[in-house]
């Protein structure tokens, strides 16, 4: 039987492991709350552009921008978003997991992929594994437009260039709370929208010209996309944290309660053997 | 869709700032401001750093714009900005410490930098939200 102050001792350690993870639960929390807020407001933006670029790749050529461009995809280029900070659960798992099919599928001798990580699970992940990036940056849990748009610029230079012939991003897309999926989409090439049978293009007004536009707000919807990524993936990043944490201030619960019970019983036998010991000394005594 | 009014939508990357119908709109452009009327021909334009007025009725209200872009179909307006803000909504206070900001570093700085282009951008924005608030 374990010893009295072990187990004092253990119950403690797990007492202060659940004060911290109720703390993390509640932060967890409120900025859960944010995020949320920050992806519902970026939403529409994020569709809008999505509608009027989809839109757009009905009505003009694929020849005329290089971004719409499509070609035998050789080369391709993968982007994983996770979070800096771990905690939270089978998120960053996830992620890496889901990248690492995508890795091994079109890893092939005649398709190779390369690599691109946001934030420091994903980064270490593949280091160790011996991969280099072609970009690496940080996720600390908040974004903004501009780090989107400096992710994006590297992308599009590679698939302009001819580098890579397509653009994928795995991802964490964010439901609610309590639900997120990991998502791998393709950013490169643009996929122009369908059109229902009995619709058809309507020509545009261009100003300044067509061309300009279009080298201006390709670039711009690609920044969207990836901003709207981050604010997904930060929003279950929170929101995995959260349930995580939740389970762990339980299962602390449980635990102590579990110990407590040892203790007791520990403590009520010291206390009989002790009693045996005075009475059978009273007795030898007489 | 028949009607006389135009569905104005506005958003900025980090929130919707605008949802109404109006009855006209006038929105700067880069090439000139332009202006739209319902039944509009499909058009597609960059709206650069400005004002937007839209009408209701006969009361006109001020939106100040950055850089964005402007999709305008025949009852409809949809105009996606770097950063939009109704004209009560400028924290003028905030504008004009922007504004100094800026015309320091200009100062600092040789137009044959980089960096003096960006400042100027947003002296211009600063400059902008400043005339847009005194309306």
């Amino acid at each position: 039987m374990a010893n009295l102050k072990d187990i004092r001792k253990r119950i403690n350690s797990v007492k202060s492991t659940q004060q911290i993870t109720k703390a993390m639960q509640m932060v967890a929390a409120s900025k859960l709350k944010k995020a949320q807020d920050s992806v519902v407001q970026a939403r529409p933006y994020a569709a809008k552009m999505s509608d009027v670029l989809a839109s757009l790749a009905v009505r003009v050529k694929p020849g005329k921008h290089p971004l719409l461009e499509r070609r035998e995809e050789k080369k391709v280029e993968l982007l994983v978003i996770t979070s800096d900070r771990g905690l939270c659960g089978g998120f960053n798992t996830n992620v890496t997991k889901a990248a690492d099919i995508f890795l091994k599928e079109r890893g092939t001798e005649d398709e190779s992929v390369l690599l691109s990580v946001v934030g420091r699970k994903a980064r270490d992940y593949y280091r160790r594994r011996g991969w280099e990036f072609q970009t690496e940056e940080l996720n600390p849990g908040s974004t903004s437009f501009s780090q989107a748009e400096a992710i994006a610029r590297p992308v599009i230079d590679r698939y302009v260039e001819g580098e890579v012939d397509a653009v994928y991003v795995a991802y964490t897309d964010f439901q609610s709370a309590m639900t997120q999926t990991v998502q791998v989409k393709r950013l490169l090439p643009l996929e122009p929208k369908a059109l229902a049978e009995d619709e058809f293009p309507v020509e545009y007004l261009y100003e300044p010209s067509e061309g300009a536009l279009l080298a201006d707000i390709i670039p711009r919807y690609i920044s969207t996309q990836i901003f709207r990524m981050l604010l997904e993936s930060i929003a279950s990043e929170h929101g995995s944290r959260m349930t995580a944490m939740d389970s762990a201030t339980n299962n602390a619960t449980e635990m102590t309660a579990k110990l407590t019970l040892i203790y007791n019983r520990a403590r009520q036998a010291a206390i009989t053997t002790e009693l045996m010991e005075i009475v059978s000394g009273a007795e030898a005594l007489n | 869709m028949e009607s006389d009014k135009i569905r104005l939508k506005i958003a900025s990357p980090y929130r919707e700032v605008l949802d109404v119908e109006v009855d006209e709109v006038i929105a700067p452009g880069e090439e000139g401001q332009f202006g739209v009327l319902p039944g509009h021909t499909p058009f597609l334009a960059t709206v650069s750093v400005g004002q937007l007025i839209y009408r209701q009725g006969n009361q006109m209200k001020h939106v100040a714009v950055s850089h964005g872009y402007a999709e305008v179909e025949y009852h409809q307006v949809i105009v996606l900005l770097d950063a939009a803000e109704l004209s009560d909504e400028i924290d003028v206070d905030r504008a004009e410490r922007a504004r100094q900001r800026a015309e320091g570093r200009l100062a600092e700085i040789s137009p044959e930098e980089k960096d003096y282009f960006e400042e100027m951008a947003a002296l211009d924005r600063a400059m902008n939200r400043i005339l847009v608030a005194k309306i």
